[in-house]
């Protein structure tokens, strides 16, 4: 009998995507926090959850970490179910919480040791990771200091770099710059950066427009638990039209969407007093699809 | 074992940094127990054919031990509810059974420790207590059971109050009404029948008759084994049901 062709340079299936949904659903009490959620990230992609309070956007991350059940879908990471088989699925991944969870009583250093023993990582391996991410953090010489005496935005930074330590696959990070002051945020938008260049996937949940525009390649708009756009941050604000003009009225602000700068500027002309151009940002996109606006 | 190892190096980097208050802890209440039961109340008192001392002192010592090993429910309570720390456990590629022994050999620790200080301090009042393999033995399944006890009601509460309820409802009673400062054929009828049903009974008596150098109730051990049995299989169950 004859052997089979054999194609060394194709694959016989496809490399699983990095995190796949399909029809995920989460309730809590008549309140449906996931709707039926379908999504697919390939690796090495920056991928945002767009969405305001409520959304859906941290419930879908914490199922996708393991530390939420569904109550009806398929939720896979690097093609392991987290279901039915969560340790495996928990290896490929690296989380960062949306509050921190850092523990008070632990030294900055213990803090990572934990990690790395939780991950089963060896000793020597364990240590020298720790130095490097201390001093990649900058907090080199904060090793020995309590958690609880760290301020605000070094207790963030730490909670960024823990997760890296067990060089995660796949990086969850739920609103990673709430809260943080415009120069700790560009810090840390450079941060994923320098993590995703490692080649990293990451997922990250923001409510932030321009964290979304800047930093995703692709980003999906959540509302009231389901998907109602996703694309390219560009290809989105193309479909709409990229520049935008505010005309106040009597009923409030009212925009229109052009795809070139001259007809735009046209209708500025024609627009009056008070009309202004600008750009086109995916909270336009949002407050079109929904009526209401993303941030809070 | 990694999930195991994680859980103790935490732990037992936090109980070194707080030993101190903990030895206060383990000691306040039983010293004044001692003053009050054993020299105010009970000095010329006997019991099951011993003087009153000797009958509380295993007695204290499995309260004691009960009352430590227990309290981790706390501990993992404010982890879970005010830091959200437990979340690094959560979410660590670890099965949920590792996380549960992990506190448990925790617990167990913080019991031995308690048991280890009663019988410290009962030296100073003249009451030596022999320590058996058959006490260490008994000591370790009674607080293994508690130690399991307290994971399963850290993980299954649903607030911090209402882990406080338990220990008003559940853990002060069984402190005063099994067995430890004074033999459960003193109750009421009823009131034996309910002791019997609750687990420190169990230890009070394998404990109390081991420490004396008695035949040790093998039913008892049964009971108090049964008991640990179902707490930590609900102790593993409740930490996966936290975990997906």
């Amino acid at each position: 009998m004859a052997e089979p062709a054999v194609h060394p340079k194709t694959p016989p299936h496809p490399p699983p995507a990095a995190v796949e949904v399909r029809g995920l659903v989460k309730c809590y009490g008549t309140t449906r926090a996931v709707d039926g959620l379908d999504l697919a990230v390939p690796g090495g992609e920056i991928y945002g959850f767009l969405g305001p309070n409520g959304a859906g956007k941290t419930t879908t991350l914490r199922i996708l970490a393991g530390v939420t059940r569904p109550d009806a879908g398929v939720a896979r990471v690097a093609g392991d179910d987290v279901a039915t088989d969560p340790v495996a699925a928990k290896r490929h991944l690296g989380v960062v919480s949306q509050h921190v969870n850092l523990d008070p009583d632990l030294t900055v250093f213990e803090s990572l040791e934990l990690h790395g023993i939780l991950h089963a990582m060896p000793r020597p391996t364990r240590w020298r990771r720790i130095e490097e991410l201390l001093a990649f953090a900058g907090l080199a010489d904060r090793a020995g200091s309590l958690c609880r005496t760290l301020s605000g935005g070094l207790k963030r930074r730490l909670t960024i770099i823990r997760p890296l330590l067990h060089d995660p696959r796949i990086l969850f990070l739920d609103e990673p710059t709430a809260g943080l002051d415009p120069g700790a945020r560009r810090r840390l938008w450079d941060l994923i950066r320098s993590v995703h260049r490692r080649g990293v996937t990451v997922l990250l949940t923001t409510h932030y427009i321009e964290e979304a525009e800047f930093l995703c390649h692709r980003v999906g708009i959540l509302d009231r638990g389901r998907l109602i756009e996703e694309g390219g941050p560009r290809d989105l604000l193309e479909k709409l039209g990229e520049h935008a003009v505010d005309v106040p009225t009597e009923d409030g602000t009212r925009t229109r969407f052009f795809r070139s700068r001259e007809t735009a500027l046209a209708f500025l002309k024609r627009a009056g007093a008070g009309a202004t151009l600008r750009r086109t940002n995916l909270e336009d996109l949002f407050l079109l699809r929904t009526g209401r606006r993303v941030g809070p | 074992m990694t999930g195991v190892r994680g859980v103790l190096y935490r732990e037992l980097r936090i109980y070194r940094r707080r030993w101190l208050k903990h030895l206060a802890s383990y000691t306040v209440s039983p010293l004044l127990f001692l003053v009050v039961f054993g020299w105010g109340l009970g000095r010329h008192v006997e019991l099951d054919g011993t003087g009153y001392l000797a009958f509380m002192v295993p007695g204290l010592v499995t309260m004691a031990a009960m009352t430590q090993s227990y309290g981790t429910a706390t501990e993992i309570n404010i982890a879970r509810f005010y830091w959200r720390i437990f979340e690094e456990f959560q979410m660590a590629p670890v099965p949920a059974w590792q996380i549960a022994l992990g506190e448990v050999l925790y617990g167990m620790l913080r019991g031995f420790a308690a048991a280890g200080a009663v019988i410290v301090l009962a030296r100073l009042f003249g009451v030596r207590l022999p320590l058996s393999p058959a006490t260490v033995g008994l000591v370790g399944l009674h607080t293994f059971a508690f130690a399991s006890a307290a994971v399963a009601a850290a993980m299954l509460v649903r607030s911090h109050a209402d882990q406080g309820h338990i220990n008003t409802f559940f853990i002060v009673p069984m402190s005063f009404l099994c067995g430890t400062f004074f033999p459960l054929s003193r109750l009421p009828g009823w009131a034996e029948t309910v002791a019997y049903a609750l687990p420190l009974t169990h230890s009070s008596l394998a404990i109390r008759a081991a420490s004396l150098g008695r035949a040790v109730p093998l039913a008892n051990v049964a009971v108090l084994a049964g008991f640990a049995a179902a707490f930590f299989g609900l102790a593993v169950w409740s930490v996966r049901r936290a975990t997906a």
